[in-house]
């Protein structure tokens, strides 16, 4: 039982008009089994579950889908829903003012005469949540739980639909660890329920830790399977199959060379923005010198972003006490234009909500926070704006055909790049990354490092926010650990490892 | 069809709009037996549209923000009242009338203004508010009367260019006029080959900037004809005059400046403009406030045309211009669209109308038509993009500068997940071209 095979997929061919986005691609996922998918960004995973889920309809794509057996052509979402393939995408499907219940039976409504039977949905609510470990009352609104209960309802409603194979794409990217954690661990039990889970995602610890077999994708192809037990497959080995060579070391060389302290925050305390006792910073007090990279350590709502938002300008919060202290003078940031002229970059852990227009092409966005500098009189120089970010395309090695395409077009790593030139355009003194490699896979993660590191080779401060510990553990001089707004430690490089980090950012303050 | 192309720049569907309306003129022309293309109809076109594309201009970069503006007409017929009884009453020339006119233009603009922007109650309630309390406001100060301008004041919206030196049977000042335009087609166009050659990025052959100077030149010099020989007394008017030079302006604002590029910033994504600089408030303040002060003119040119103001000038006006807007390629989203596109739109919807009454089409007939114009020209970019190619409006935006984009619609449509959407919209680059 444990091991026939329950989906296949034989030589997916897909292509849109120009381009083949898969191209002979077979996968075999066994009953009961956590079946990892790994490939760069645009690799083709996400096409490939969207063939698999009915998006893209049979006909649209060339090869075949064999289901327990037999043969499948989905035409639709509903029609793969049907046979049991439930699909859960990287942004949840969930409306933020319906309740879990409703959300849960959202389109498929236990109803007699069209009149919902409350007390059926409120019932079965709480037998789903029982099984995906969920405590709430069901009738609470999406919106009032965090993000990691949110996924957990997402998996009650593929439940709710007696699914058979779950497909879950990048289902801890926005999770904290121990969200993530429980997220696995449940993945794990539905395992032993007998049901197979398909999973997409970078995380490769999380991979190498849950998955029993690895398909890996590079360029619309199938590489290799990779069975986690019997092959000894370890995170090196996943990252050769990805980028086709193997990463001698994740993170450039680097030799820092350290200057003067010239930024610093004292005191600095701030309000939550609408709970008015809250506070989201507590007395935090940090300094940055020059050439170094300054990594902030936190769980996820912990208050970094928080801190370094209120100090950008005050973006964030409201302002109680505190000071910035720039070479030596006290200044006075109130807005964010004050702080892009005092010499402060700010570069958003949401590029997409609060990090790019998306509407806008490459060369108005790298332009888009120093358009001072390219306007003569009155007019905007094109240009010179053509120019200039055609100069950052070249130096930061984007991939792209040209910088009159629209940033939405190009991948998470090419966007953050983007984002990066738009703010070295500004010649800060300071740059505030908030997770600069999230959703960028290993390849271009590696050359963000590159130019962070340059960043800071050119004197300028550097701090680095980061839920990944082995990222900051790797490109950090030294690391600063945040525990519910409060500075809890301060760590040097070569003192520093995750247990301490984590047993700082979990502070327990009274070891802190 | 690629020579087409190339004339006009690279894409079948830029140049859909333009073709429209030439079709529409040409339809017209042949089916009222030449009555569209005479020198009374073209006055009669323009004196009669200008004030609506006037509120266009305003309500397309209201639009590009994010908002709306549903207060526009009844803004218009509020100053027209008050500038008219100040000029009957005070005796005030008619000059300071239009002046007394724009500063209460601005004055309810900064009303509007801050509670749109640094309230933070969506537009569409605040100039819905508007919309009443200044057409109340209207029909109070006049006692629902209606108010007759003095002469000067009439220029305004019924007035034309004066005639001066020799006469040569034409008006000298329209005549001026088209050969100063056609000078600058001409310049743009030596200059754009000049700057491409400079890049050495690839030059067209030559003959295409050719046959685009020569089609545009007969076009403006058919029009300036056509207002140079008017009857006796009549040239190119007034409210066209204003019309061109604002459209000038402020395809000037929205294209070149820093503040164009905000507005733009703010409409496609406020939190990202907010967080590189951008004071999203201000933003939003301005373009509420400008939009006011257009409706003030617009209250006045119509208030000249019509000799008197009323208490029922401007009703509806604010569904035609931003009507305009949207067939000219805005989105109601925000973060896209043009000026230009939006005259063009209006422009569509004028020619419709003065079609229609040619024909002597009733009332009815023309409105149906115009919603379905309306209904059918979004409908069609709608389907073009969601068949993955690209938006023929925003095309057309982008062709006349809408600088920051062009490729979202006024609806949602699919799009491919972030992983996938390097290869997903490889199609759309490769499908049209």
């Amino acid at each position: 039982m444990k091991n026939h095979i329950i989906l296949e997929m034989r030589s997916i061919t897909k292509e849109f008009p120009g381009v083949k986005a898969l191209a002979d691609v077979s996968i075999e996922v066994r009953a009961g089994e956590i079946h990892a998918i790994c490939g760069e960004n645009g690799a083709g995973k996400s096409t490939l579950m969207k063939v698999l889920s009915g998006l893209y309809p049979y006909g649209d794509y060339s090869g075949d889908i064999i289901f327990q057996g037999e043969e499948v052509r989905f035409k639709d979402i509903r029609s793969s829903e049907a046979a049991g393939i439930v699909i859960i995408h990287q942004e949840l499907a969930l409306i933020p003012e319906l309740s879990i219940a409703e959300n849960i039976f959202l389109g498929n409504e236990p109803a007699r005469f069209g009149v919902i039977d409350w007390d059926h949905v409120n019932r079965t609510t709480l037998e789903l949540m029982a099984r995906v470990g969920l405590s709430e009352d069901p009738t609470t609104k999406i919106k009032d739980i965090g993000v990691g209960k949110q996924q957990l309802v997402e998996i009650a409603k593929a439940l709710s639909k007696s699914v058979k194979l779950l497909i879950l794409d990048e289902p801890t990217a926005a999770l904290n660890e121990s969200d993530s954690q429980h997220l696995l661990d449940l993945m794990a039990g539905l395992r032993s329920k007998g049901i197979s889970c398909i999973m997409i995602s970078h995380k490769l610890n999380e991979i190498e830790q849950i998955a029993d077999s690895i398909t890996i994708i590079r360029d619309g192809r199938s590489i290799e399977t990779l069975h986690v037990k019997e092959d000894g497959v370890d995170e090196d080995r996943i990252i050769r199959g990805m980028v086709g060579r193997s990463l001698e070391s994740r993170f450039p060389d680097h030799t820092p060379t350290i200057g003067e302290t010239f930024f610093e925050v004292r005191n600095w305390t701030v309000g939550h923005p609408t709970v008015p006792d809250r506070l989201v910073c507590k007395n935090s007090s940090f300094k940055v010198r020059r050439g170094e990279i300054v990594g902030f350590a936190g769980l996820m709502g912990a208050g970094r972003t928080e801190l370094a938002r209120s100090v950008f300008g005050r973006s964030y919060g409201t302002f109680k006490s505190g000071q910035i202290v720039m070479d030596g003078k006290e200044v006075t940031l109130r807005s964010v234009p004050q702080a892009i002229d005092a010499g402060l970059a700010y570069v958003t852990e949401d590029r997409k909500s609060l990090g790019l227009n998306l509407l806008d092409d490459i060369k108005t966005t790298t332009v888009s926070a120093n358009l001072q500098k390219i306007t003569r009189g009155l007019v905007v120089d094109r240009d010179e704006e053509f120019r200039i970010s055609e100069e950052y395309r070249k130096s930061l090695r984007t991939k792209t055909p040209s910088v009159n395409e629209g940033v939405a077009k190009l991948s998470g790593g090419n966007q953050q790049k983007v984002v990066l030139a738009k703010w070295m355009f500004t010649d800060p003194e300071l740059l505030i990354l908030d997770e600069p490699t999230r959703g960028i896979d290993v390849g271009a993660k590696y050359e963000i490092y590159g130019i962070i590191q340059k960043l800071a080779d050119q004197g300028k401060g550097v701090i680095v926010i980061s839920s990944e510990l082995p990222e900051l553990l790797g490109l950090s001089d030294r690391i600063y650990t945040i525990f519910e707004g409060a500075i809890t430690g301060e760590v040097e490089r070569e003192n520093a490892n995750q247990e301490s980090l984590m047993k700082l950012m979990t502070a327990s303050r009274k070891s802190a | 069809m690629n020579s087409l192309k190339q004339i006009f720049g690279g894409n079948t569907r830029q140049f859909g709009m333009i073709f429209a309306l030439v079709a529409l003129v040409l339809f017209f022309q042949w089916r009222t037996g030449g009555k569209m293309l005479t020198s009374v109809n073209m006055m009669n076109l323009f004196n009669g549209n200008s004030y609506i594309l006037i509120l266009a201009i305003g309500m397309v970069l209201v639009i590009i923000a994010g908002h709306i503006d549903l207060s526009v007409g009844s803004v218009a017929a509020f100053v027209g009242i008050v500038v008219a009884i100040a000029m009957r009453d005070w005796g005030i020339p008619w000059y300071l009338g239009v002046v007394l006119g724009l500063a209460l233009g601005a004055l309810i603009g900064v009303w509007q203004g801050f509670w749109v922007a640094y309230v933070g109650i969506p537009a569409f309630i605040v100039t819905l508010a508007g919309m009443l309390i200044f057409r109340g406001a209207n029909q109070s100060v006049g006692n629902s009367l209606t108010v007759p301008v003095p002469e000067g004041f009439r220029e305004l919206g019924a007035g034309y260019l004066p005639e001066v030196g020799p006469n040569i049977g034409y008006n000298n000042l329209t005549l001026l006029m088209g050969f100063a335009l056609v000078a600058f087609v001409i310049y743009n166009e030596v200059r754009g080959r000049r700057k491409l050659e400079k890049i050495n990025a690839e030059v067209p052959p030559m003959w295409v900037p050719v046959t685009k100077v020569v089609l545009l030149s007969a076009v403006i010099l058919y029009a300036t004809y056509l207002f140079a020989t008017g009857r006796p007394g009549t040239s190119f008017p007034v409210p066209g005059l204003i019309l061109g030079v604002l459209v000038i302006i402020y395809a000037f604002i929205s294209n070149k400046t820093i503040a164009g590029r905000h507005v733009y910033a703010v409409g496609g994504n406020r939190h990202a403009a907010e967080l590189s600089g951008v004071q999203g408030k201000r933003v939003n303040f301005m373009v509420m406030m400008n939009m006011s002060i257009l409706a003030a003119l617009a209250g006045m040119i119509f208030v000249g045309r019509s000799t008197a103001s009323g208490p029922s000038d401007g009703v509806g006006w604010e569904l035609d211009a931003i009507a305009a807007v949207f067939i000219g390629g805005a989105a109601v989203t925000g973060g896209v669209g043009t000026v230009v596109g939006s005259i063009i739109g209006g422009l569509v919807m004028a020619v419709l109308n003065n079609g229609l009454q040619l024909l002597g089409a009733g009332a009815d007939d023309t409105q149906i038509i115009k919603g379905l114009v309306l209904l059918i020209a979004v409908a069609f970019d709608v389907y073009s993009k969601s068949q993955g190619k690209p938006s023929i409006i925003g095309l057309i935006t982008r062709r006349f500068g809408g600088g920051d984009g062009g490729k979202k619609v006024d609806t949602e449509v699919p799009t491919p997940s972030p992983t996938e959407q390097a290869v997903g919209t490889k199609q759309v680059i490769s499908h049209d071209v």
